[in-house]
């Protein structure tokens, strides 16, 4: 199945490693200011300094990289993937698939399901890797926290299982975003107009879907 | 041959198509003309099962494809080529990675022999040496060209050209049209063509079927629709001076 497999690698091109950027760019910022913020709430002598390392690392974990990443990734994956479906819908290019005999749906979605379900939970550890060094760029280097009290604080009760949980979350927010962004694509009708208009839309919706998992899912999980 | 029997499809509460029937041999061209909007695409869309008529019967070689489910009606489509009005290549992948496409979805080809076919499908339509520009790098022409050779990749039973030299030159249309009337002949294919080109009429029109208000108005070949009396045919065909007096003088002559 060589088609297939070239699909697969564009997809990961295009929803992994074209995605690098912005993921790194948003974690490194985002992870300063959770550690800054921590810090500045943090500022009582009862509590021993190394609780910024850890609040900062549970907040990435729990939630800032495999939420609000995937939202920023909804957006912009999300979006291409209707758009890039429904100009195959317009431009009778769904039409010529299934003349030839080919499952149009399953051609085109299996490759991106695959590839977002491969690849979003290894952004996501990325950008769990890079919110910390945020965090220390900020705290270290702006000389609030040794390195050390930073990196202890990160060990802190540190649970594997928090991970896991994230991972879980990380991978269902992928499908999510790749089947709901497909649908509004597959079933466009009309013209470029109506295009523009359902990818903003499978970025809509797909977002309120992830918000609403990770409510159901951090419920099963975590409680 | 495919037989289409007292079809009917509406959109919404617009009716596009009202019983329309006809028959379309094999080995021979059949062309299904019309002004614009009349029901002709819709017309081949229903037939290959794009869109869903609402009542009647299509059949292919006796098969009938309205009632199949959607694993027979693929084994049917295998062997349908179909070039779509707006061409429809798949612009992320090369001219030649468009023509490959079925063989290598369907075929158990070697590389080599994919190759080659490829090769001789583009040769086919003029196109020989362009395999790696993409659809957008393609002229409008060039890409019809590109969406017959991957319509006739499979070697289909049956094929499909909706409107196949709307914006080519007239010299690049012959040559296509002549393309489409060796192949139906050579491998005796039932070959569907839209057209308003009469020039095409005239070259390749063994059975022509004129779709007008969605009903077919007139049925007859390339000789026939010179002497019909059909209002609409004449208005249809001879709409130019110019077609008029070339009328004239051919109805004289075959008086
Ligand atoms: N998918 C669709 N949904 C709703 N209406 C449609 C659809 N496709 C076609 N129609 C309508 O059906 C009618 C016939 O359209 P069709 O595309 O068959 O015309 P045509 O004869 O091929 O014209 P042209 O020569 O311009 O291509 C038109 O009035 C069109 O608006
Ligand atoms: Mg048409």
């Amino acid at each position: 199945m060589s088609i297939f497999w070239r699909m697969l690698m564009d997809e990961l091109q295009f929803i992994g490693i074209n995605s690098i950027p912005i993921v790194a760019l948003m974690s490194t910022f985002m992870g300063a200011v959770i550690s800054l913020q921590t810090a500045s709430n943090m500022d009582s002598p009862l509590l021993p300094a190394y609780t910024v390392g850890y609040i900062t690392q549970s907040s990435i974990i729990l939630e800032f990289s495999p939420t609000i990443i995937s939202l920023i990734l909804a957006g912009k994956v999300g979006s291409n993937i209707a758009s890039e479906i429904g100009t195959m819908r317009i431009t009778e290019q769904i039409d010529a698939l299934e003349i030839m005999g080919v499952n149009s749906i399953n051609h085109l979605m299996l490759p991106k399901i695959l590839a977002s379900i491969l690849y979003f939970p290894v952004l996501i550890v990325f950008s769990m890797f890079l919110g910390m060094f945020g965090g220390f760029l900020a705290l270290v280097i702006s000389d609030l926290q040794t390195t050390e009290t930073y990196i202890l604080g990160l060990r802190s009760w540190f649970d594997p299982y928090n991970i896991f949980y994230a991972l879980t979350k990380t991978v269902a927010f992928g499908f999510i975003i790749v089947s709901i962004s497909s649908f509004y694509g597959y079933y466009v009708k009309g013209g470029s107009l109506d295009v523009g208009k359902a990818s903003t839309k499978a970025v809509v919706v797909s977002s309120v879907v992830i918000l609403i998992a990770n409510f159901i899912i951090t419920k099963l999980m975590l409680l | 041959m495919i037989s289409v029997r007292n079809i009917n499809k509406t959109f919404g509460k617009q009716q596009v198509l009202y019983d329309v029937g006809a028959d379309f041999q094999s080995g021979r061209v059949n062309l299904i003309i019309g002004q614009s909007g009349q029901g002709k695409s819709v017309l081949a869309k229903c037939m290959v099962g794009l869109h869903e008529v609402d009542s009647g019967q299509i059949l292919f070689d006796g098969r009938d494809f309205t009632s199949m489910d959607k694993s027979d009606r693929a084994e049917i489509r295998q062997e349908i080529g179909m070039l779509f009005q707006g061409s429809a290549l798949f612009d992320s992948m090369t001219v030649e990675e468009n023509v490959k496409f079925p063989l290598s979805m369907f075929t158990k080809m070697t590389k080599k022999e994919m190759q080659d076919r490829v090769d001789f499908c583009l040769d086919r339509v003029n196109l020989q040496g362009r395999n790696a520009l993409y659809p957008s790098e393609c002229s409008g022409g060039m890409q019809k060209r590109v969406g017959i050779a991957r319509a006739i990749a499979m070697n289909p039973k049956y094929l499909f050209c909706d409107e196949p030299n709307s914006g080519l030159d007239p010299k690049t249309a012959i040559v296509i049209d002549s393309l489409i009337k060796d192949i139906t002949y050579e491998y005796g294919i039932t070959t569907i063509v839209i057209t308003h080109d009469m020039n095409s009429v005239m070259e390749i029109g063994d059975n022509v079927i004129f779709i007008h208000q969605g009903k077919k108005w007139w049925e007859g070949d390339r000789h026939t629709i010179i002497t019909t009396d059909n209002p609409e045919i004449e208005a249809f065909v001879f709409a130019s001076e110019f077609m008029k007096k070339i009328r004239s003088s051919l109805k004289e002559r075959i008086k």
